[in-house]
């Protein structure tokens, strides 16, 4: 009797077994409606630090390395077959898969990855490469034959690899390119698991399956429809309702709970520390920001740890760190943090520092703007609690939050005093995170417009140092440096909590928003 | 000789009736309306003068006490951001006064020109600044005011978003317009109109001195009234995200936005503010009415 029971058991668990297997096999077909909750300034990666420009854009792009989000950070192919780095880490070289074809019908060759990075490191006149710092190092891109990429690197850099397989960096046309170099920002030609079909302004984007893919048996998905919810009430009511199956950016604690009392176990909850912050902006070319004394005591009067805990509760703010996320290997220790401005604990005496300095500056009645996107989840509490924190020390805000577009084209115009900005990275390498602080003479991402030389050198410090040590000395002294003049901060970071759908499959979660976009893995368990 | 000069006893001598005071005579006529005008005049107080009613500042962040209930400490409790309910509700009523004011004033203001020369030039300019206005009426009040604050966008002075003003002014217009126009209408008729015409009188003397005054009523009770629908589209607006921005102190915006993650825990974050809008809109609506009653002379006889 006993064996017949264990008989049983052992049938009924392969059966269970067999069952699950079965149920993990990937379905084809069917339509994915999904939200995102901003909408695409414009249609070009390159020239953007949003993930609306991702999200929308990533299904109908390829990169040449990417991310392998089962084994994050290891690094895979996308376009590239094979690779080799010589030795000194001074040439790259890339094989490409054969037969990939444009959504046009042209079929990719090296002169497009060529043409789409020497786009991406010397941008033509009137074309916008937000990365292109990030590509300094390279000398030369040769292309020896239809498959093959060369690039050649002036000096080893220990972060060239993340950089090639930075999701930002699709893959455009040579031919498209030669015709109209600013045509990506308006125009969709790439080789992703999707095609274009529509952009209804202020209500979707939409893609059908691209048969060509080169990735074979990759889409699942016949089409998808990326609906744009810039309310998080009106995305969480088409989750919950059925509309959409999920949103991949993230939402706040009280969100995951009230959809979690409202769907029950047809939710699945995914959660993460966040490789993304908000920062405070100060705009150094325009009075009285230009003096040190006042951003100084704007940021010491901010008290993040006291925020934290508050935020954490209502927003998806969590931690308190430098320019590297908190818990990552190169973070500065909190126990060195506090002793930089703006991370004091002890916000009492920082304050009233802060008011001294604002009182030798001549601006003890300050008063300004403050530009801030009009996203509510984390922009909106963001906002609130920086105004509240500058009231303290006597200082009048005026909270301006404006539409994405309008909000990037004042930033990068420089039409502007003081901003929350947001540093969106896709892995914890601090050159990443730490590119944006470079001499705005050198990247036009430093929307602060300022330009530190002892900032820029210990950036190359870093870059090029391969001991770790030595390395994250010279990040922390770019870390005192950068909040010791106040160019900008970090405000707090977040925490990602991604819910989709139980009938989602094949969507894999990470610490950032910007990978895992593309779609091509993902299919409809229903 | 007899005396011949009339006498009249003192008791028959004809005294004028004593006019009576037109605050108690209203508020005799018009009870409830004057319950509502001191509800308002409650509300102006603590708009004007909202340091003296609220006890925080309504910017005042405190994390410990986040969503904390009704207590003597915050008789309205406090919302996500630990804020004190009741002091923003008093704050906030400065934002729906200074708006709902403005806005009805604005709004009220152009209509009964436009309403009173519409009448009074006839032919085709009433015709045309009719037909337009129709097509004003044709859109609802709340998608209107929606287009003019998208289109507009912000344009903050002195802490007031103009835009937002002209945006719920809009569709106060043709309102006024159509109700100022038929009370203009019989005005036009009057004598002394073709008299003022008459004695060679401008267009615009006749308009503002001789017609304006007489339509004064209806301007007034349509004024009050839509103060009213102002301060509602207001409150509709924030709650929408396109009227005024946190962290100011306004009721739609205490609606909306954190309101809407935390009510089930936090009833009183909408209860409140909510209650607040009806007050508000309650006086206003009942003061107009009375105000109506009390000037139509018909209700006189």
């Amino acid at each position: 009797m006993k064996r017949l029971i264990i008989g049983l058991v052992g049938v009924a668990a392969f059966a269970l077994a067999g069952t699950q297997a079965e149920a993990q096999q990937p379905k084809r077909g069917g339509n994915f409606n999904f939200a995102i909750s901003a909408e695409a300034p414009h249609y070009d990666p390159h020239g953007s630090d949003t993930y609306a420009t991702l999200h929308f854009s990533s299904p109908f792009h390829s990169t040449l390395l990417r991310y392998n989000l089962s084994k994050f950070p290891e690094i895979e192919g996308d376009l590239a077959k094979s690779w080799t780095v010589s030795p000194d880490k001074l040439t790259y070289t890339f094989v490409l898969h054969e037969g990939v074809k444009f959504h046009s019908g042209d079929t990719l060759t090296s002169a497009d990855i060529k043409a789409t990075y020497d786009r991406i490191r010397n941008p033509p006149q009137g074309v916008v490469s937000t990365r292109r710092a990030t590509f300094a190092d390279i000398e030369s891109i040769e292309t020896p034959n239809p498959n093959t990429v060369v690039f050649k690197l002036k000096t080893a850099n220990s972060s060239m690899m993340d950089h090639f397989a930075s999701p930002w960096n699709v893959v455009y046309s040579a031919k498209d390119l030669a015709a109209d170099p600013a045509s990506p920002r308006t125009k969709i030609n790439g080789t992703g698991p999707f095609t274009f079909v529509e952009h209804v302004k202020g209500s979707h984007v939409s893609g059908k399956r691209n048969e060509n893919y080169f990735k074979k048996g990759l889409p699942y998905l016949d089409s998808y429809r990326g609906i744009f919810t810039l309310q998080a009430a009106a995305m969480l009511n088409a989750l919950q309702g059925g509309q959409v199956l999920a949103e991949f950016r993230g939402v706040s604690p009280a969100e995951r709970d009230r959809m979690i009392a409202a769907m029950g176990d047809k939710l699945r909850v995914e959660e993460s520390s966040w490789t993304l912050n908000l920062l405070v902006l100060f705009n150094t070319e325009k009075p009285p920001f230009n003096d040190v004394r006042v951003r100084r005591a704007l940021l010491m009067a901010i008290d993040r740890w006291g925020g934290s805990t508050g935020l954490s509760k209502i927003s998806t703010l969590r931690a308190v760190g430098g320019v590297v996320r908190p818990g990552s290997p190169l973070a500065t220790p909190e126990a060195e943090l506090v002793k930089l401005p703006g991370f004091s604990k002890d916000i009492k005496t920082s304050r009233a520092e802060a008011r001294k300095l604002l009182k030798e500056a001549g601006h003890e009645n300050l008063k300004f703007v403050l530009w801030n996107r009009n996203l509510a989840m984390p922009y909106t509490p963001a906002g609130v609690f920086l105004v509240d924190q500058w009231r303290q020390i006597g200082v009048e805000v005026e909270h301006k939050q404006s539409d994405t577009a309008p909000y990037i084209a004042a930033m990068q115009s420089g039409n502007f005093e003081v901003a929350i900005d947001f540093s969106n990275l896709f892995n914890d390498d601090p050159t990443l995170s730490m590119t944006k602080f470079l001499s705005a003479s050198k990247n036009p991402l430093n929307l602060s417009r300022a330009n530190d030389a002892e900032i820029d050198k210990l950036y190359e410090q870093q870059l090029r140092e391969s001991d770790v040590q030595k390395r994250r000395g010279y990040i922390q002294a770019l870390e005192k440096r950068l909040f010791e003049q106040g160019y900008q901060q970090p405000i707090l970071w977040w925490h990602r909590i991604v819910l989709s759908h139980k009938t989602v499959m094949g969507w894999k979660m990470s610490p950032s928003h910007n990978l895992g976009a593309d779609l091509a893995e993902v299919w409809l368990n229903q | 000789m007899a005396n011949l000069s009339p006498t009249v006893p003192a008791s028959a001598q004809f005294v004028l009736p004593k006019r009576p005071n037109p605050i108690l005579h209203f508020v005799r006529a018009q009870p409830m309306g004057a319950v509502s005008f001191i509800i308002i005049i409650i509300m102006m107080f603590a708009g004007l003068f909202p340091q003296f009613v609220a006890p925080y500042n309504p910017l005042d962040i405190d994390f410990a006490s986040i969503l904390a209930a009704p207590s003597w400490d915050h008789w309205f409790g406090t919302d996500a951001y630990g804020r004190d309910i009741f002091s923003r509700i008093i704050y906030g009523s400065r934002t729906a006064l200074v708006i709902g004011f403005a806005s009805s004033a604005l709004g009220s203001s152009i209509g009964a020109v436009l309403g009173i020369a519409s009448a009074y030039f006839g032919g085709r300019i009433d015709n045309w600044i009719q037909r337009f206005m129709d097509i004003l009426l044709a859109f609802p009040i709340i998608v209107l005011a929606l287009v003019v604050v998208a289109a507009l966008r912000k344009t903050v002075i002195y802490g007031v978003d103009v835009n937002l003003i002209i945006a719920i002014a809009i569709p106060i217009v043709p309102r006024v317009a159509r109700v100022v126009r038929a009370a203009a209408l019989s005005v036009n008729v009057m004598p002394y109109i073709d008299a003022a015409r008459a004695a060679g009188y401008s267009d615009a003397r006749i308009i503002f001195r001789h017609m304006a005054p007489n339509v004064t009523a209806p301007f007034l009770i349509m004024f009050t009234a839509f103060i009213a629908q102002a301060i509602l589209l207001e409150a509709s607006l924030s709650f929408l995200g396109l009227g005024v921005t946190e962290p100011i102190a306004a009721w739609g915006l205490m609606l909306s936005g954190n309101a809407a993650d935390f009510y089930r825990e936090a009833p009183w974050m909408v209860i409140f503010p909510g209650v607040a809008i009806s007050l508000a809109v309650f006086a206003f609506n009942l003061f107009g009415d009375s105000l109506r009653d009390y000037l139509d002379p018909r209700f006189k006889t």
